[in-house]
């Protein structure tokens, strides 16, 4: 069901984690199949200069997840925002249908997160 | 070096048994009439039909008479359910449960939709339904009673007997799916007041795409399928030859072992629930004795059980989350629903089923390598975070 890349980025999953300092936290979940993310940013000088994730789901959102924190390390925050799940979806080599719309939502944690910085960092 | 596997996905289907290979294949290109000729060569398949009749009616305590051949569990529990709806002549009303199969759960839906009335009864929290709520349930217009004898995912028996015997009081059509349970369990359709019954050959080590359907003798089913004069006219159609051999052959076996397999594969089963429930958060689905002897479903909180699949997949370890008929849905299951467990607790749901070849070394294999994998997700999840 899962190409080589999907299984490799399952099994061994990229930047897992918590950050106690982080600079923005950012959730989103799939109400439908119940799979959730959690995004930790660190931010300096407007770039993600690190980045991890906690997600609840299947073999595709945990894969997802920990793609996408490998595209957007070191990116501008402009940058990360125009990354779609499409986007990693293909990084990913493609996912199979069912699972694009269920489980691909790792970019959209990432803009919460980007947003949930932005928000309190316009507050300041 | 040839990759692990271990196989305890035999609720999903089973390996043909090598005896009921060897039966099937002259079918195949030896004995190759059509049971309906009149020659030679199609009587002598037809007695082979027959014979696959007297042997599942036996394993049913049934008349061979009362055995109709189907494509498998799907077709006969249609063939039931449609069959006894269209006989009426009016619009009636069925009684069923919330965790049907979906071969009994859409077509009941679909008879709603043509204007007969359903009754989905609820389970409690071990997937179990009451004879009293069934007795409640009836009303003037009942005609058809359909229960399945064991849950297919989480492996409940019914009160299948009770059941009967209140079906029976009140000249209700009884139906049972057995689709899990022939070949696991004794059953005899006239102790257990069972009018008909659902089977399938590859539940059983027999092959795919043949089951059964026994309908008690005098019970009116109008057919699916028009065309043809076989199986009495109620499923027409050139029998599956090989397919029916191999299922009577399957059956013969699988029942006359169960005295000797049955409390192997429990100590087994109980062997895994055990071993499994040792890890912190797992919770057993289902009933914890009134189960299939090879049913184990467990609920590993704060993960989801597609990911600890495929990842037992990695391991050479096949199992399944929930019947396999709806691994392509993302809703939790409606029987997970049906007994009250909450979203992700449903959706952490892992069957193992046992059965021809399993051994205690495959137990050793998969205690060692579940927790390692479940630790690993867990070390991944926001839920098992916050917890903690």
């Amino acid at each position: 069901m899962y190409n080589e890349k999907v299984v490799d980025h399952f099994t061994n999953p990229r930047n897992v984690g918590e950050l106690t300092d982080a600079d923005a936290i950012g959730e989103t979940g799939s109400f439908k199949c119940g799979d959730t993310m959690k995004i930790f940013l660190k931010v300096k000088d407007n770039r993600i200069e690190d980045i991890k994730f906690l997600t609840f789901g299947c073999g595709a959102a945990i894969a997802s997840s920990s793609m996408m924190t490998e595209m957007v390390k070191g990116k501008t925050l402009d940058e990360a925002m125009e990354i779609s799940n499409k986007d990693v979806s293909d990084r990913l080599g493609g996912l199979p249908p069912l699972k694009l719309h269920c489980s691909n939502l790792a970019a959209d944690a990432l803009h919460d997160a980007i947003n949930n910085y932005r928000k309190s960092h316009e507050a300041v | 070096m040839t990759k692990k596997l271990i196989y305890m996905d035999h609720g999903a289907t089973t390996p043909v048994r090598e005896e009921v290979l060897k039966a099937m294949l002259p079918y195949f290109n030896e004995y190759y009439g059509n049971p309906s000729s009149l020659h030679a060569p199609g009587r002598e398949v037809r007695r082979a039909v027959e014979e696959a009749r007297q042997k599942t009616a036996a394993a049913l305590g049934a008349k061979p008479e009362e055995i109709y051949f189907t494509s498998g569990g799907t077709e006969s529990n249609n063939l039931v359910l449609y069959g006894s709806a269209e006989k009426r002549a009016s619009a009636g009303h069925i009684i069923t449960t919330g965790i049907e199969h979906h071969a009994v759960f859409d077509v009941c839906q679909d008879l709603e939709k043509r204007g007969h009335r359903v009754t989905y009864l609820p389970v409690d929290r071990y997937g179990r339904v009451s004879p009293a709520d069934v007795e409640k349930a009836i009303t003037s217009d009942t005609f058809l009673i359909s229960i399945m004898a064991a849950n297919n995912e989480i492996g409940t028996l019914q009160p299948v007997s009770e059941i009967g015997l209140i079906a029976k009081s009140k000249g209700i059509l009884f139906h049972t799916d057995a689709v899990q349970v022939v070949g696991q369990l004794p059953l005899d359709v006239n102790d257990l007041n069972i009018d008909a019954l659902s089977l399938s050959a590859h539940k059983f080590n027999g092959p795919k795409g043949v089951g059964a359907l026994y309908i008690r003798r005098g019970t009116k089913i109008t057919p699916l399928y028009r065309g043809g004069g076989q199986e009495r006219k109620l499923r027409p159609g050139t029998e599956n030859v090989p397919g029916i051999v191999g299922l009577g052959k399957a059956v013969e076996l699988s029942v006359a072992e169960i005295p000797t397999k049955r409390a192997a594969t429990e100590k087994l089963r109980d062997r895994l629930i055990a071993g499994l429930l040792k890890i912190d958060d797992v919770i057993l689905n289902g009933h914890p004795e009134e189960r299939l002897p090879g049913n184990i479903n467990v609920s590993f909180r704060h993960i989801e059980g597609e990911s600890v699949l495929l990842s037992l997949d990695l391991e050479g370890i096949a199992a399944s989350s929930g019947s396999a008929c709806s691994s392509g849905s993302l809703e939790p299951s409606h029987v997970l629903k049906a007994i009250g467990l909450d979203h992700p607790t449903a959706h952490g749901s892992v069957r193992f089923t046992l059965g021809l070849g399993n051994s205690d070394a495959d137990l050793d294999y998969t205690l060692e390598k579940i927790p390692l994998i479940v630790e690993r997700l867990r070390n991944i999840s926001p839920t098992y975070h916050s917890r903690q």
